[in-house]
């Protein structure tokens, strides 16, 4: 068994509010192995955005540990926490999020640009991974150019583009009918086919059911943890 | 790093086409103040300087003493306390370049059919040094034309276009109070002295003629003025102090008792003029500086405008890597191409303006490579204070708020 991509212990988070500090996120414990897929499923207010913001190193925990690929980040600084976010993470989120006046060329490789990469490997390596994905022919377009799904292509070979350690996936078929939903899923599929740790969150079981592994928040605490049952 | 966040603040002044134009406008207004303001201030100094040039540098002048006869008193030169033997003692101090006395007064001047009046000044050469004043036509009179009085004239530009035309005067015999002069050598152009008057409407004789054929004088070798000058600019105070000591000491003045002479120093009308230049630079520059700053707050509130337009924009760097220092530079660098831009469009305005101001008025503008450098580094100094600040609130936005923003 291989070292833990992800491994949380005790991990809480609470927000001040006007009725004083409410706990949305109650001392979470959980291990994520590489090569995982993973579901996180759970209602509204159980706690499940707020875990993706701390695993997605974009918040700090109120208490308890987090280590991302070895490093615990618990006590990152902001700079350092941006690190992870370029070199160890890579982001979909459910509104796509492309830049509107960037080609899509140059929205996949801008990770690539905080990483300090030169013109012609950005270059390179946005070319590759738009081909990968089957939009090649768009590279110089502009996102409103093309469809939502082929918008949320665009934002997986973004997410790929810095050769992270794990994918994290906001509701990414949130805003797209079911076909493209599935088209979606499917390259999920292949990437965790090629060895790409996924996190995913939904609400949806049908979209979780493509996961191997479903995680259910419920109340700011993990209430279930099984393998999907009919995983290929 | 640089290279592609040029390229996306360009990509970001362009969005907005008008509103970038609009921010510009008040650094374009601004810096064309600066370019005029440099370009007129430089001008006038260069023209003043030019006056001074012409006038001679360095140059003050010793003038007799009044007096006073059965309760008349006499104007300053009025009285004869001032000798050729005060101007021979004042050559021999230390850091005197030139000691010229005259004589002069406004007298009439006949040649063939036509007359002319004009200023004469009798002197010895050395005044023509210490005005810088040389002969173009001719040759000028030496040191035996003072000690035998002959009577030769050199005479200015003015008074050899009205006495003499189109003829060269230079051989001809003119009369000056019924007395024969041969013009001898004709003075080269100096256009008008300060106070507007034309400095070659006059005619310069040897000093002891002057005082025997035309002024006449109270006892032969008495002077009404000194012209005196300093080797130098910081001699001045030493040889004016030295001129007035000796002076005091050849009138047997006791201690005590007033200057029995008066001493005036050219120069410095000169320099109040100057001082006058200055003082309309410094108001140009206040209002330069008012326009400059109002500018900058005018890029400071579009900047703030698209910090918060740009929020998720702001919130997708960070997701994927960007620092803070990231957005930092990129937002400041947004300000200073603006700034710039609007630097380079108020440069060549104020170009404009200044040449043009320069082609209606005639008035003298100096376009220096300083001015456009002053105006630059303004320009960059602007964009990034008033930059800075929209700068850091969009570093330090929240990543997360800045993703959920709509």
């Amino acid at each position: 068994m291989s070292e833990a991509v992800i491994r949380v212990v005790g991990l809480g988070k609470s927000y001040a509010t006007a009725a004083g500090l409410f706990p949305a996120l109650k001392g979470v414990d959980l291990a994520i192995r590489p090569g995982e897929y993973i579901a996180i499923m759970g209602p509204s207010g159980s706690g499940k955005s707020t875990f993706m913001n701390l695993l997605g190193c974009l918040d700090t925990p109120t208490i308890g540990d987090y280590w991302l690929a070895g490093e615990n980040v618990a006590q990152m600084d902001n700079d350092a926490l941006a690190r992870l976010r370029n070199r160890t993470l890579g982001f979909v989120f459910q509104g796509f999020n492309l830049l509107p006046r960037m080609s899509l060329q140059d929205n996949v490789a801008l990770p690539l640009v905080y990483a300090g990469v030169d013109k012609e490997t950005r270059r390179a390596a946005a070319r590759e991974l738009l081909a990968k994905v089957g939009l090649g022919q768009y590279a110089e377009s502009l996102p409103n150019r093309i469809s939502g799904g082929q918008q949320q292509r665009v934002a997986i070979a973004r997410a790929l583009v810095n050769k992270p350690r794990l994918i994290l996936a906001d509701e990414p078929t949130g805003n797209l009918d079911s076909h493209t939903s599935e088209e979606i899923m499917r390259l999920f599929g292949e990437l965790n086919g090629e060895g790409i740790t996924i996190v995913l969150v939904t609400h949806e079981p049908d979209i979780a059911a493509h996961a191997k592994r479903q995680v259910r928040f419920l109340d700011g605490q993990i209430v279930g943890d099984h393998l999907t049952e009919h995983a290929p | 790093m640089m290279k592609p966040m040029l390229g996306e603040a360009w990509l970001a002044m362009g969005a907005n086409r008008l509103r970038t134009a609009l921010t510009m406008l008040g650094m374009v207004i601004g810096v064309g103040a600066v370019v005029i303001m440099l370009a007129i201030g430089q001008g006038a100094q260069y023209a003043v300087q030019q006056t001074i040039s012409t006038m001679g540098s360095n140059l003050f002048i010793v003038l007799a003493g009044s007096f006073t006869a059965a309760g008349v008193r006499s104007g300053s030169a009025g009285g004869p306390t001032l000798t050729v033997g005060d101007a021979e003692a004042i050559a021999e101090l230390d850091g005197v370049a030139n000691v010229a006395p005259t004589h002069q007064g406004s007298r009439q001047l006949v040649y063939g059919s036509q007359n002319w009046s004009t200023q004469v000044i009798g002197t010895t050469p050395p005044y023509l040094d210490a005005r810088a004043w040389n002969v173009v036509n001719g040759a000028a009179f030496g040191d035996s034309d003072v000690r035998s009085s002959t009577r030769v004239a050199l005479i200015g530009k003015t008074v050899a276009e009205n006495l003499f035309g189109d003829e060269d005067p230079v051989g001809k015999t003119m009369r000056i109070q019924q007395n024969p002069f041969m013009v001898i050598g004709v003075l080269g152009s100096k256009g008008q002295n300060l106070d507007g008057r034309d400095q070659d409407d006059t005619v310069i004789i040897p000093l002891s003629t002057a005082q025997r054929k035309v002024f006449g004088t109270p006892f032969l070798g008495s002077v009404r003025m000194i012209m005196v000058q300093a080797e130098s600019a910081e001699a001045m105070p030493r040889v004016e102090a030295g001129v007035e000591a000796l002076l005091r000491q050849r009138h047997r003045l006791r201690e005590g008792s007033p200057n029995d002479f008066f001493m005036r120093n050219l120069s410095a009308a000169a320099e109040s003029e100057a001082e006058t230049t200055r003082t309309m630079s410094i108001l140009l520059g206040a209002i330069a500086s008012i326009s400059l700053l109002v500018g900058g707050i005018g890029i400071m509130n579009i900047m703030l405008v698209s910090v918060t337009e740009r929020t998720r924009e702001i919130g997708i760097r960070m997701a994927i890597g960007a620092r803070q220092k990231d957005i930092l530079a990129q937002f400041l660098l947004e300000a200073v191409m603006i700034s710039f831009a609007g630097c380079l469009l108020g440069l060549l305005l104020g170009l404009a303006i200044a040449l043009g101001i320069n082609a209606v008025t005639g008035m003298v503008v100096v376009i220096s490579g300083s001015a456009a450098l002053i105006a630059f580094a303004v320009a960059a100094t602007v964009g990034i204070f008033f930059g800075w600040y929209p700068a850091r609130k969009a570093a330090r936005l929240d990543p997360i708020e800045a993703l959920r923003y709509q």
